[in-house]
């Protein structure tokens, strides 16, 4: 097993919400409540959690936008929430963020190859910069024309390969990747997922996946964290957690997600979720999951489940569920 | 934009205007100082498009002659108050430090009608056209400031600023490069609106005696003059007022022009709105 | 019950006439749910608007052909007419449910408008009107709720209530613009789940607008697949995944990553990027993408011919050219994959 690159320790990201401007805030959003993770050389962390349980909060509190409330963040082993400013600026070099929506994350006044070259500038690597350009767009499949055009005359899923292109320029170790296709039309999703896997094992990167879509983490995670209101749920390598799941908010994500294959999809047994997501200002006592859980007893309302392995053959595979057992029961049985 | 005829219409006045008074020199019949006192207060006529004043100077020569006053305090004080506005609410919308203590001291001066400010500022600094054009920067320019403050937090979410940042692109760069060329269109619109605005202000000025010298003819100066002549020759004021309307009009049709043709928002929200007009008519 | 018979809806974009919908028909049985799959700019979103004759005019010209509704053309009918039919006989609901409910009215006041201009009832009958519709998309706690303004909702329940908007007229039809894209998997099931069951209690024809084929495989009776402005493939639900003979169907299923699929399979995705509706190609219009494509595609726009009973495609290979072609490939991938 490689090192560790990336180390959370007991993240928790709280937003004050203040009623008067002077005032003390009268509550916080714990958008991140508590959240450890290890990312390890050149694998593929994905964090999976619907909206509002925090994962892009965590992301950018990775790059370094967001300072969390408490906790650390060890990179190559070394605690970077103290650097100042001419630390934090190098260690960009290491740690790029692809975004979500690729209409938004680039600059529509700025052509392609200036987009692609900005980073470069940032870090007066511009010794043979257009070189550089070319190279970098011909690593995500562009061609060389394409410097000169604006992000408007391209589709979705080229924009998205800008993006990359631009993620990649300083040769980064770490790659945060906030849902980079779910804003893309299905046929483009493949291309840029194969791109991402063949990126990663040219260069050796290093990346953290978001998703809200487990199918999408599926061909990309070697280990996955699934997140709800700011926790993690359950962490595991990735074949584990797709066949032997045993939280049941896993599960019933798992099984709301439709498969395209009409027989097998009318003969599934759903888990449906009662209501709806609670606030995170507000959560649930006891396990936060407690309100939506198919499987809640009256314990689940007042203790707080720890993550921890519940399988004494994986030690890999951690689940935040008291009744463990009880939820691969369910699964079984269908 | 010069699709729309109006657009078309209010620009060539402005540059028909503008071309006029700095060439008026060259072709003006009578040259707008020369005092005859036996034409005094004579109608509109052939000679006279606009008639004469209370000295027997022609009004048509004056108005236009005053044009190069009101046109270049207008011009300055929209370029002076747009820079100026732009450069602190770029910081206040990017600082958020910064943005405390520049919002507060905007408060403060837009808490005064901008018109009395600028009235108190030439009142203490005397009145010559720079100290006009200090005093009127002065007063509009919060408006600016809080225009583009607002355009820079709206913005500042975007992702391709938070995309620049994590590039490691430093503030200056992100704030020159990506958040200026971002939020030229409200600038641009606002600048025109205080180009239209200043000129009415120095009107009122000069009008209300605490403008320019009374000596150069400004189209405020020459409505202070004539009141009293009003009755018995109105030519003297209606023609100058007619200028100002005139240019404050298509100074406002141009900026109204020119928010349509480069503001997506005006168009986002209409869409938005239509989006529930549209569930109504569904359902 | 609802038959669209050639429909054919251009958009003047100022550079050009487009052909967002072109040549369009199929039709829809009480009871029954279509759905209309495709990519962004494919002309769903367009279609659906058409059938409503909703779409901004201009840039989109009235549209051409026939959509009849029991018996009558709706093309042929007066703004006033058509008023009468939105709602009553049929109606919609949009991708935005953040957006598509006027923010600074009541939930309560928006459904008692809605019913209130589908019939004549009082205020106090609407009002109970009201209660049932809330309780019948799952909104707990109706009572209270009416007095709430759509801010104080969550994604998924705005769109229950923009369901029983759209249900207040009781109409027949019921055209659903991606209503499940803006929500969260396990939302997006409760919400399909409620559209069945009101399906299935009110026998309301469903016309489900999405690009998700795995929502289509859960819901769906027919299925049109739409590509650049055209219908290119439609069939039962089962023709179209498992006796696709249209390559654009056939690599869209191949090419989507699924949970059920082993994870250590590299994705097979199409080449290319979707086809703007502005500068399309000669002859077939996936041709530039299609793993199958040959000269011939190039020049021949290809129709859409029978390939079973209610199944048809528009391919110009047949049944047996296509699955040998399909073969072929397969052979191929393997050998890539074991590579």
């Amino acid at each position: 097993m490689s090192e560790p690159l990336l180390e959370l320790k007991d993240i928790k990201m709280y937003f004050p919400i203040k009623e008067k401007v002077f005032k003390k805030p009268v509550n916080h959003v714990k958008a991140v409540n508590g959240v450890s993770l290890t990312v390890r050389k050149g694998e593929t962390l994905g964090i999976v959690g619907e909206s509002g349980c925090g994962k892009s909060t965590l992301a950018r509190t990775i790059v370094g936008l967001l300072e969390p409330t408490s906790g650390d963040i060890l990179f190559e082993g070394e605690s970077i929430l103290g650097y100042n400013k001419k630390q934090m600026h190098e260690l960009r070099r290491d740690i790029q963020m692809v975004y979500q929506d690729p209409y938004t994350s680039l600059n529509p006044r700025m052509k392609a190859g200036e987009i692609i070259a900005a980073p470069l500038k940032a870090f007066k690597m511009t010794s043979n910069l257009n070189e550089r350009v070319y190279e970098l767009l011909d690593l995500v499949g562009l061609k060389r024309e394409d410097a000169d055009k604006l992000p408007h005359q391209f589709s979705g899923g080229q924009r998205q390969r800008i993006g990359i292109a631009r993620a990649l320029a300083l040769n980064p170790k770490l790659l945060i990747l906030d849902e980079p296709v779910s804003a893309l039309d299905v046929s483009v999703q493949a291309q840029v997922i194969n791109l991402l896997e063949d990126l990663q094992e040219e260069l050796g990167l290093t990346y953290v996946f978001i998703a809200h879509d487990l199918s999408v983490i599926k061909h990309i995670a070697d280990k996955v964290a699934v997140m709800y209101l700011g926790k993690v749920m359950e962490l595991s390598d990735s074949d584990t957690l797709y066949h032997h799941s045993k939280h049941p908010y896993t599960n019933a994500l798992l099984s709301a997600i439709p498969l395209p294959d009409p027989e097998k999809e009318r003969q599934r047994q759903r888990i449906m979720l009662k209501g709806e997501l609670p606030s995170p200002a507000n959560p649930p006592s006891g396990c936060i999951f407690h309100t939506r859980c198919p499987i809640a007893q009256a314990f689940c309302k007042q203790h707080i489940p720890v993550l921890e392995e519940k399988d004494g053959n994986n030690p890999n595979h951690q689940v935040a569920c008291f009744y463990p057992q009880e939820t691969e029961a369910i699964v079984n049985s269908q | 934009m010069l699709k729309k005829k109006r657009n078309i219409v209010a620009l060539s006045a402005l540059v028909l205007l503008t071309i006029a008074t700095i060439t008026a020199n060259i072709w003006l019949p009578v040259s707008p100082g020369f005092i005859d006192a036996a034409q005094r207060l004579l109608p509109p006529s052939g000679t006279h498009w606009f008639g004469t004043d209370h000295f027997g100077r022609d009004v048509f020569a004056l108005t236009v002659v005053a044009a190069r006053v009101s046109l270049t305090v207008g011009f300055t004080v929209a370029v002076l108050a747009t820079v100026l506005g732009t450069i602190t609410g770029l910081i206040a919308g990017y600082y958020k430090k910064a943005d405390f203590i520049i919002m507060r001291i905007i408060d403060g001066m837009l808490a005064f009608p901008s018109l009395l400010l600028a009235l108190a500022l030439v009142a203490a600094l005397g009145g010559s056209v720079t100290n006009i054009i200090i005093a009127l920067t002065f007063s509009f320019w919060p408006v600016m400031t809080r225009i583009v403050r607002s355009a820079v937090l709206q913005i500042n979410s975007i992702q391709y600023i938070e995309a620049a940042k994590t590039s490691g692109v430093s503030d200056p760069v992100v704030i020159s490069k990506y958040v200026l060329p971002n939020v030229l269109s409200p600038i641009i619109v606002q600048g025109t609106f205080i180009f239209a605005k200043a000129i009415l202000a120095e009107a009122a000025l000069s009008f209300l005696g605490v403008g320019v010298d009374p000596s150069t003819p400004t189209w405020g100066n020459m409505l202070q003059e004539s009141q009293i002549y009003i009755s018995m020759a109105p030519w003297i004021s209606i023609f100058p007022g007619l200028a100002i309307v005139i240019t404050v009009l298509s100074l406002n049709m141009l900026g109204d022009g020119l928010r349509d043709a480069f503001d997506p928002h005006a168009k986002k929200n209409k869409k938005r709105k239509q989006r529930f007009v549209k569930t109504k008519m569904a359902s | 019950m609802l038959e669209v018979k050639n429909l054919k809806t251009y958009i003047d974009t100022g550079s050009g006439t487009v052909k967002a919908v072109d040549n369009v028909s199929f039709q829809i049985e009480a009871g029954e749910t279509i759905c209309i799959v495709g990519e962004s700019g494919s002309g769903k979103s367009v279609l659906a608007h058409s059938i409503m004759q909703l779409n901004p005019s201009p840039p989109v010209f009235h549209p051409e052909g026939e959509i009849l509704f029991e018996g009558k053309n709706l093309l042929d009918l007066s703004e006033k007419e058509l008023r009468r039919i939105r709602g009553n006989e049929i109606s919609m609901i949009f991708q935005d449910p953040m957006s598509s409910l006027n923010p600074v009215f009541r939930v309560g006041d928006q459904l008692i408008e809605a019913i209130r201009s589908h019939e004549k009832v009082s205020k106090k009958n609407a009002k109970k009107r009201a209660l049932e519709l809330l309780t019948d998309v799952g909104i707990p706690d109706p009572e209270r709720r009416l007095y709430d303004y759509p801010h104080q909702f969550s994604g998924g329940m705005r769109q229950r209530v923009l369901i029983a908007i759209a249900l207040a007229g009781r109409p027949k039809v019921l055209i659903a613009d991606e209503p499940t894209t803006a929500l969260d998997v396990t939302i997006q099931a409760q919400i399909l789940e409620l559209m069945r069951s009101i399906q299935k209690k009110y026998e309301t024809a469903i016309i489900l607008i999405t690009h998700d084929l795995g929502v289509v495989a859960q819901i769906a009776d027919k299925v049109l697949v739409m590509y650049s402005g055209r219908i290119v493939e439609k069939g039962s639900v089962s023709d179209i995944f498992y006796r696709s003979t249209m390559p654009y169907t056939w690599s869209l299923l191949r090419s989507l990553p699924r949970i059920d699929a082993d994870a250590s399979n590299r994705l097979i995705p199409i080449q290319g990027q979707p086809s703007n509706l502005i500068d399309r190609p000669k002859g077939c219009h996936f041709a530039p993408r299609c793993p199958f494509a040959t000269e011939a595609c190039l020049e021949i726009d290809p129709a859409l011919t029978k390939r079973g009973e209610g199944h048809w495609a528009a391919c110009i290979l047949s049944e047996e050219e296509f699955s040998n072609k399909k073969q072929e490939l397969e052979v191929y991938a393997q050998k890539g994959a074991v590579k």
